[in-house]
């Protein structure tokens, strides 16, 4: 289990030699609270054209280990032992002038977000011609166009002549590819290069990166939390756990046989289509086929929720008074049953987040209803719009931003219960004590700040203050996107316990049809304002009948790989 | 981008009069007779009182006073200060001079106080850093009399690097001195809103792609940290710039600079509304203008602006 470096032999018995070795090696970060280990005894060899993927979660130190063989540590981060060895020259304490020679030329990197990782103020074509003419490479318009015609930007002449915030983030992302191997690097280090993309762009965006890589001949570190999307990629698949390398081996090999603990409970949560709505696993056994009917007959009557035709158009500024239509959300329809969980599916700018907006009340349709309980929204007082919020909460995407860092947690989960003025001070703290045992969170967690908790632990607060109301319908937008793969897994259990507890509604907005699959009873496709497909998940999963969504489910990283059973 | 300065420059309209019919207000409540003031101990014969009443309008309803004044600005005849000077001329000038001041002490505030904000900036909590950020501070908390009576006597009496004082003469050399005691403080704004900014920027993402895009050191300084943190610093020098055409009523006092500070004094203590207002309403243009400036500026700085719309 702990041979992590399986090619060593494979190199010496077909005679050539590794482009990139990493040799014990050990990174330390200096903080306030003094010296903290990131990365110990890794080990870690690329041969020349090879793919090799480093799969952890974030704290695992699989970005540090690839930042430190592009000599790009933080400032209070160095190597404190062991070699990092490229072409048999040890790089691990170059000097900067000897790093500035092999970054761009013998090093590329296209790093994580494609939206802060391009300057906003300078033109794209500029930003690619700095590269060629740091590289010593020739760097006019003609040279500039093809890099990034290479990488898959159409019109790119035109396009060279734009600013970051004139492109998508697919397009964007493209151009930070064309950078990374504009000068032919002979190793390319992709952190996560993918990760805040859709799915579909994510896999035309990958398909192009191994097509390049494999023309040049470049070998990849690909640095990435989702194990499928690994083992599809990488030729071999090394994983780390907090700061250890604790196996690593050929891609399919591991995933089908994993060793480690660790990597046992990445292959279960990996988010791949073989795994089945939680809460239907769990009662199967318990409910049989008789108890169910009558069950789903009472649901048919309830519905919670009615979206009647409808739409929102934006004005769209052209410049000189003229405004052209724009309808985010056109003509859509569905019904939300109670204690059921809809998901809508679809990619970035397919509107599915402004139906959740209306659904919330945040945003004015243009055109059709809203019923909540048989009552049409539009027709609300403020008195009335005032109770509606209390029985329907939003759950947002990034707990990073949703939580007032000002706020302590009590205070957080407890000001939804002030503001609709229910109970008294001591009644009030003893629903939050309640509130934090139904989402797993320690008593003690009341005082501290959002900014002192994980990520998971903070989508579990914003999770408590939605609950607090006792709602009946909750909506989450992207609610576990920001997520790894473990909390994700965490988070999406917890759901599916505090549904079947409380028999909440969820409306679930996300990009990602694997965590659809795992929570969902109801699909809703959505494409450019459009409902494209509806159905129950199963259907829609088994049987997709349009190709937009066959093409989403496609896309789903390791979806081609054939799992075990076992670990499924 | 012309619909916008245009749509500017439009808006240049309410506030002169606004800000023009409240200043003129203002000096019209004043308690107290200009014209009594003007005679000291003495009082004059009723006669003379009452034509100089009727020679400045200071006998019309405060309207028709204001009235007047708008016309006499847009036929550019400004009149006559109590003097008997034109206020025109006395406004052609203070202006160049407190001008040159006021350019002098930007370019100080914006050379020195940009490069040393960078180079604390990069090497946060480093020797440099420390040092500069103390003497700040200090600058920041010693009032503007003490600094220039103290640069007064030790450069321009002990050492005697720059003259004392200005005089009726000013020039570039002869407003240095007075320009740095001008800009000394807002240096220290500047350098610490540039260390901020700097400090924040070296972190971003494009930052580290652009180092891992194999640039020099000076070159990602230069291009990726500096532009991207000069954007809040403009704001605070385009604002100063208007400040300090204001004239510094302090600083010009010290070293006897004839600008328009000094000026301005002059016409309150003897509460001249007429040459109050008209000065009042070429500072309106030149906050407008440097204001307009500053927007133009951003929008180059950082393309993401865009005001056609």
């Amino acid at each position: 289990m702990t041979t992590p470096d399986v090619s060593i032999g494979e190199a010496r018995a077909n005679g050539s030699k590794p482009l990139l070795e990493i040799r014990d090696l050990a990174i330390t970060f200096k903080t306030g609270g003094g010296e903290v280990q990131a990365v110990r005894n890794a080990h870690l060899t690329i041969m020349p054209g090879e793919t090799v993927a480093i799969v952890g979660e974030s704290g695992s130190g699989k970005s540090t280990t690839a930042l430190a063989a592009i000599g790009l540590l933080p400032n209070n981060g160095s190597v404190s032992g062991g070699q990092i060895l490229l072409d048999g020259e040890d790089i691990s304490h170059a000097s900067e002038q000897r790093m500035i020679e092999l970054r761009g030329n013998t090093i590329g990197m296209v790093p994580q977000d494609p939206m802060s990782n391009l300057n906003p103020v300078w033109k794209i074509g500029y930003q690619v011609r700095e590269t060629l003419r740091a590289n010593g490479r020739p760097s006019g318009p003609e040279d500039i166009a093809k890099v990034l015609s290479e990488a898959g930007l159409p019109d790119a002449k035109r396009r060279a002549n734009q600013y970051p915030h004139e492109f998508s983030g697919g397009m964007r992302q493209r151009a930070l590819i064309a950078i990374g191997l504009s000068c032919q690097p002979r190793l390319l280090i992709a952190d996560e290069p993918t990760s805040a993309l859709d799915v579909t762009v994510q896999r035309q965006i990958l398909d192009h990166l191994d097509t390049m890589t494999t023309e040049l001949g470049t070998s990849v570190l690909l640095i990435t939390h989702d194990l499928g999307l690994a083992a599809e990629r990488a030729n071999k698949v090394v994983v780390m756990y907090q700061g250890r390398v604790v196996e690593a081996g050929p891609s399919l090999e591991l995933l089908r046989n994993p060793q480690h603990p660790y990597t046992k409970r990445l292959v279960e949560s990996a988010p791949s289509l073989a795994s089945r709505r939680i809460q239907a696993a769990k009662e199967q056994g318990v409910e049989t086929a008789d108890m169910l009917a009558p069950a789903a007959e009472a649901a048919v009557a309830d519905n919670v929720l009615q979206i009647q035709d409808l739409r929102k158009v934006y004005k769209l500024r052209q410049g000189l008074g003229k405004a052209t239509d724009f309808a985010a959300v056109d003509g859509v329809s569905f019904d939300v049953k109670r204690g059921t969980t809809t998901a809508i599916v679809g990619e970035s700018g397919s509107g599915k987040s402004t139906v959740a907006k209306m659904v919330l009340q945040l945003e004015k349709p243009t055109d059709g209803k809203i019923l909540f309980d048989g009552v049409d929204t539009s027709l609300l007082k403020a008195g009335d719009l005032f109770k509606f919020r209390r029985r329907v909460q939003p759950i947002f995407q990034d707990p990073y931003g949703s939580l007032d860092p000002m706020y302590n947690i009590y205070r957080t989960i407890e000001e939804p219960l002030r503001v609709h003025k229910i109970g008294d001070a001591a009644s009030r703290e003893k629903k939050v004590r309640e509130l934090l045992d139904q989402v797993a969170l320690p008593q003690s967690a009341m005082q501290r700040y959002p900014n002192e908790l994980s990520g998971g632990q903070r989508q579990r607060v914003a999770i408590a203050r939605a609950l607090a109301l006792d709602p009946e319908v909750i909506i989450c937008d992207e609610a576990v996107s920001a997520l790894d793969v473990l909390v994700q897994a965490q988070v999406l259990n917890l759901l599916a316990d505090l549904q079947s507890n409380l028999g909440l509604t969820y409306l679930f907005i996300t990009h990602d049809l694997a965590v659809v699959r795992q929570i969902a009873d109801h699909v809703c496709v959505m494409e450019k304002g459009r409902l494209v497909e509806t159905g129950t998940t199963d259907e829609v999963f088994e049987a997709p009948k349009q190709e937009y969504t066959r093409a989403l489910l496609n896309a789903i990283p390791g979806a081609k790989l054939m799992l075990p059973p076992e670990v499924a | 981008m012309v619909r916008f300065i245009l749509r500017r420059l439009l808006q240049v309209i309410p506030v002169f009069i606004g800000t023009t019919l409240l200043v003129y207000y203002m000096v019209f409540a004043l308690p107290g007779d200009p014209i009594a003031a003007l005679f000291g101990d003495r009082q004059p014969p009723q006669a003379v009182i009452d034509t100089l009443r009727s020679q400045y309008h200071l006998d019309e309803p405060f309207f028709v006073q204001y009235g007047l004044f708008l016309k006499n600005l847009f036929t550019f005849n400004l009149g006559n200060d109590f003097t008997g000077q034109p206020i025109a001329a006395s406004l052609a000038r203070v202006f160049p001079v407190t001008a040159m001041l006021a350019v002098e002490a930007l370019a100080i505030q914006a050379i020195f106080g940009v490069a040393f904000g960078v180079f604390a900036g990069l090497r946060r909590g480093g020797w440099f850093d420390s040092t500069v950020l103390v003497a700040s501070l200090v600058v920041i908390a010693v009032p503007t009399f003490v600094l220039g009576f103290v640069f007064q006597l030790v450069f321009g009496v002990q050492l005697g690097w720059a003259k004392p004082t200005v005089g009726a003469n000013a020039d570039w050399g002869s407003l240095l001195l007075p320009a740095v005691v001008l800009g000394l403080v807002s240096f220290a704004y500047v350098l610490r809103l540039t260390r901020a900014s700097v400090s924040e920027n070296m972190n971003a993402d494009y930052v580290r792609t652009a180092t891992a895009k194999g640039l020099s050191r000076p070159r990602v300084v230069l291009a990726h940290i500096l532009r991207n943190s000069l954007i809040p610093v403009v704001t605070y020098l385009g604002a100063n710039l208007g400040g300090l055409m204001g004239g510094a009523i302090v600083t010009e006092g010290i070293f006897n600079v004839p600008g328009v500070g000094n000026k301005l004094y002059q016409a309150v203590l003897r509460t001249e509304g007429p040459t109050i207002v008209s000065i009042v309403s070429v500072l309106v243009l030149v906050f407008v203008v440097s204001n307009l400036l500053v927007d133009l500026l951003y929008a180059w700085l950082d393309p993401r602006i865009r005001y056609d719309q």
